[in-house]
C-alpha cells in the first residue's frame, strides 16, 4: 500500500537516511522507532512531502507520490504539538479541510459531529484549542487529520507532550480508533514501549537505516542485532567469540564466564573465531540463593553488586566472576510476593541461571 | 498571604501607573477642558475663570470658543481631511510593512537583528533633520521633480511640484511613521508556529489558502497595533504639514498649533485639541475590541 523505495537524504554532511526501503499494508498501525537522529522524523516528512528525498520513490497505492506537494497527498499528519488553530473553534478547526476541499455545509456539520464522537469529545465543537486540556488537544489534532478520510494517517511523537498516565490512556484509545477507522497509521516515536504497545509492525531505525522490520513479540525476543536488542526492552549483551557452530546449538567463549552452549541463530552463519553476543533478557534468567539448575540450564555463582527497587519489581546487577575478569549481568525479581522486595542485599552470594535457548545470538 | 494582604499589594502596584496617568494625563486633560470654557487673556494665555470681589464669588466662563467650532465648516472639513490622511498613512504603511514584516519574520534567525536594526536606523538621525531631507528630494529643481517633469513634457502633460503638496505630506508622514508599524507587526508574526502553517498544508491548503485562513488572521492584533501607532501620532502631526505641506497640506495639528503660539488663543486651541483627543480615543477603543480575537497573539 504504501512503499518506500531505496530512499536516501543527507542534510550536508549528516546522512539523514540511507537507501531506506519499506512496505507498510493496508490498514496496519505501523511505528517508525528509533533514537533521535536516526531518520525517523525525516522519512516521515518525506512522506508527508514537508522533505524531498535525494534519491527513491515513495509509492501510495503504485502511485509515486514525490511529485506531489503537500497539499495534493492523500496523506495527512497530526503533528508533535498539535499544530491546532488557536484562532478556530475546535470545529472550525476540524472543519478546516473539508471546507477546502469543498464539501457542503451540512455535511461538514454532520462529519464534524461524527468525528467528534470518534474521538469522545462531543461537546467541546465551540471550545477554543486553549480552553482545551494537553489530551485534548491531542484527540482533536487526530479528529482533524482524520476528517477527510486520508489514504494514510502520519503520527509524529503525538504522545510525547503528555504526561505517563494520560499517554497510557490514550495508547489505548490509539488502538481502538485505527481499529474502528480502518485507516492505515504511520507513527514515529522513539519511546519502544510506546512502539512494543501500539504497533503492528515496527521498523527499528538507527543511523538512517532500518535495522528490523518486526512484529513487536518479534522484535523483542528475536532482535536481529545488537543495536536492536539493546533499543528495545531491557537486555544484557554478553560479549563473546563463536567456538563452534551447529545447526541446534553454538558454543560461544566469552571472557569471565567461560565456555557455554547457546541455540545457534538460523539467520546468521557464523564461523568459529566470530566475534558475537549474546543477548539475554533480564526476566529470562532464575536468580536465588540457591538455584537448582536442570541439565538443559547453565549456572553461576555470583554476588550482588547493585540492586534498583522499581515497585512491582527489583532489578538486580549480578556480579559474575570466575576468573578474575568480571561480569556483570542484570536479572529481574517480581515483588509479587510479600518480603520479596528485601529477599537479597548488596554484597550477597546468589546463584544465577538460565536454560540454553533462553538467550538470542547476534552478531 | 492573606486575602487582605494580597488585596493590599494589588493596591501598592496598581498605585505608582494609576498616580502617573491621574497626574499626566487626567489632570492636564481636566485643565484643558476647564481652559476650553475660558476666555483668552489679553496677551494670550487664559484670562482667569473667577473673580473674587467684595466677598462674592463670579465664574467667567463661556461655550463660545465650542460654539465657534461649527460656526464654519472649516475646522470640521480641517479635522476630516486630517482624519483622511491619517487613514491613508495607516494604509499605506500596513500596504508596505507587511510584506516587510513578513519577510524578516521569515529570514534566517541571525539575519533578523540586522533587519529589524535597519528598519530603526532612520531615529538615529534628528526627525527634523529627515523631513528638511525630504524637503530637498521634493524641491523643484531636486532630481526627484526634474526627472518627473521630463516624462510630464514628453506625455505633453503639464509640470508637477511636488513641494507643498498633499502627496509630499503624506510621503513623509508614511516615511517617518513605517517602523511603528513593521515593530509590531513584524513582533506578532516571529511568534506565529510555523507548524500551523505545516499543518495547513498538510490539510490542503496552497499558498494563498495557508496566509489568508492562518497567517492574517493571527497577525491582526499586530497589524491594529501598528495602525494605532501610526493613526495617532498622524493624527496630531504639524511639524511634517508645516515644512512640507505648504497651504493645501495643512492638517488640524497646524491650526491648534496656531492658536496657541501665533493667533493666542487657547480655548480655542483647546477645544480642537479636545475633539482630537476624543476621535483618538474612540479609535483606539475600536481597534483594541477588534484585536481581541480568542487564541490570537498579542
Amino acid at each position: 500500500m504504501l512503499e518506500i523505495r531505496n530512499v536516501s537524504r543527507r542534510f550536508g554532511d549528516f546522512q539523514a537516511l540511507n537507501e531506506v526501503s519499506l512496505q507498510v499494508q493496508a490498514g496496519e498501525f505501523f511505528t517508525l522507532l528509533g533514537p533521535s537522529g536516526c531518520g525517523k522524523t525525516t522519512l516521515l516528512r518525506s512522506i508527508a512531502g514537508f522533505d524531498t528525498p535525494d534519491s527513491g520513490d515513495i509509492l501510495l497505492d503504485g502511485k509515486s507520490l514525490i511529485a506531489l506537494p503537500p497539499e495534493k497527498r492523500p496523506v495527512h499528519t497530526v503533528f508533535q504539538s498539535y499544530a491546532l488553530f488557536p484562532h478556530m473553534t475546535v470545529a472550525d478547526n476540524i472543519a478546516f479541510p473539508l471546507r477546502l476541499s469543498g464539501v457542503g455545509k451540512t455535511e461538514i456539520e454532520r462529519r464534524v459531529h461524527e468525528v467528534l464522537d470518534d474521538v469522545r469529545l462531543p461537546d467541546k465543537a465551540r471550545h477554543y484549542p486553549e480552553e482545551l486540556s494537553g489530551g485534548q488537544r491531542q484527540r482533536i489534532a487526530i479528529a482533524r487529520a482524520l476528517v477527510n478520510r486520508p489514504r494514510l494517517l502520519l503520527l509524529d511523537e503525538p504522545l510525547s507532550a503528555l504526561d505517563a498516565k494520560l499517554r497510557e490512556q490514550m495508547q489505548i484509545e490509539l488502538i481502538n480508533l485505527q481499529k474502528e477507522v480502518g485507516i492505515t497509521f504511520v507513527y514515529v516515536t522513539h519511546d519502544q514501549g510506546e512502539a512494543l504497545a501500539l504497533s503492528h509492525r515496527i521498523a527499528v531505525m538507527n543511523k538512517g537505516e532500518v535495522s528490523q522490520i518486526d512484529e513487536p513479540s518479534q522484535l523483542y525476543s528475536s532482535p536481529k542485532n545488537r543495536f536492536v536488542a539493546d533499543f528495545i526492552g531491557q537486555c544484557n549483551l554478553i560479549e563473546g567469540k563463536v567456538v563452534s557452530s551447529g545447526t541446534a546449538t553454538t558454543r560461544i567463549a566469552i571472557e569471565g564466564l567461560g565456555e557455554l552452549s547457546v541455540q545457534s541463530n538460523p539467520a546468521i552463519d557464523f564461523t568459529p573465531g566470530d566475534d558475537c553476543a549474546l543477548t539475554l533478557r533480564p526476566e529470562k534468567i532464575r536468580l536465588a540463593k540457591n538455584v537448582a539448575p536442570t541439565s538443559d540450564e547453565v549456572h553461576f555463582p555470583g554476588t550482588v553488586h547493585d540492586m534498583l527497587y522499581l515497585g512491582d519489581v527489583t532489578v538486580y546487577i549480578i556480579e559474575v566472576n570466575r576468573d578474575g575478569t568480571p561480569v556483570l549481568i542484570e536479572a529481574l525479581l517480581a515483588n509479587s510476593a510479600p518480603g520479596r522486595a528485601r529477599l537479597l542485599d548488596t554484597g550477597d552470594a546468589v546463584e544465577i541461571c538460565w536454560p540454553h535457548d533462553a538467550g538470542h545470538l547476534v552478531r | 498571604m492573606s486575602r487582605f494582604q494580597e488585596k493590599g499589594a494589588r493596591f501598592l502596584l496598581t498605585l505608582p501607573p494609576a498616580a502617573y496617568l491621574l497626574l499626566f494625563f487626567l489632570l492636564p486633560g481636566l485643565m484643558m477642558l476647564l481652559a476650553s470654557f475660558r476666555f483668552p487673556g489679553d496677551y494670550g494665555g487664559l484670562a482667569p475663570w473667577y473673580y473674587l470681589e467684595e466677598g462674592s464669588l463670579t465664574f467667567d466662563l463661556t461655550l463660545e470658543n465650542w460654539a465657534r467650532l461649527f460656526e464654519s465648516t472649516l475646522y470640521l472639513q480641517l479635522l476630516l481631511k486630517s482624519l483622511l490622511f491619517a487613514l491613508l498613512t495607516t494604509a499605506v504603511c500596513a500596504l508596505l510593512a507587511y510584506p516587510l514584516a513578513l519577510t524578516i519574520a521569515a529570514s534566517p534567525k541571525r539575519h533578523r537583528e540586522l533587519l529589524i536594526l535597519l528598519v530603526i536606523l532612520p531615529f538615529w538621525s534628528n526627525f527634523l533633520v529627515r523631513i528638511y531631507a525630504w524637503m530637498i528630494i521634493f524641491s523643484p529643481q531636486g532630481a526627484l521633480t526634474e526627472g518627473l517633469n521630463q516624462i510630464t513634457a514628453l506625455l505633453g502633460l503639464e509640470p508637477v511640484n511636488l513641494m507643498f503638496s498633499s502627496v509630499a505630506v503624506i510621503t513623509c508622514l508614511v516615511y517617518v511613521h513605517l517602523p511603528f508599524m513593521v515593530l509590531p507587526l513584524y513582533a506578532n508574526l516571529e511568534k506565529h508556529d510555523p507548524a500551523l502553517l505545516d499543518a495547513a498544508q498538510d490539510l490542503g491548503a496552497s499558498r494563498a489558502q495557508r496566509f489568508w485562513k492562518v497567517t492574517w488572521p493571527l497577525s491582526l492584533p499586530g497589524l491594529y497595533a501598528g495602525a494605532v501607532l501610526v493613526f495617532i501620532p498622524t493624527l496630531g502631526i504639524f511639524a511634517i504639514p508645516d515644512l512640507l505641506g505648504g497651504t493645501n497640506g495643512i492638517m488640524i495639528g497646524n491650526v491648534i498649533k496656531q492658536q496657541f503660539v501665533e493667533s493666542r488663543d487657547w480655548p480655542f486651541g483647546s477645544v480642537l485639541s479636545l475633539v482630537l483627543t476624543g476621535i483618538t480615543l474612540l479609535l483606539v477603543v475600536i481597534a483594541g475590541r477588534l484585536g481581541r480575537t480568542p487564541g490570537a497573539l498579542t
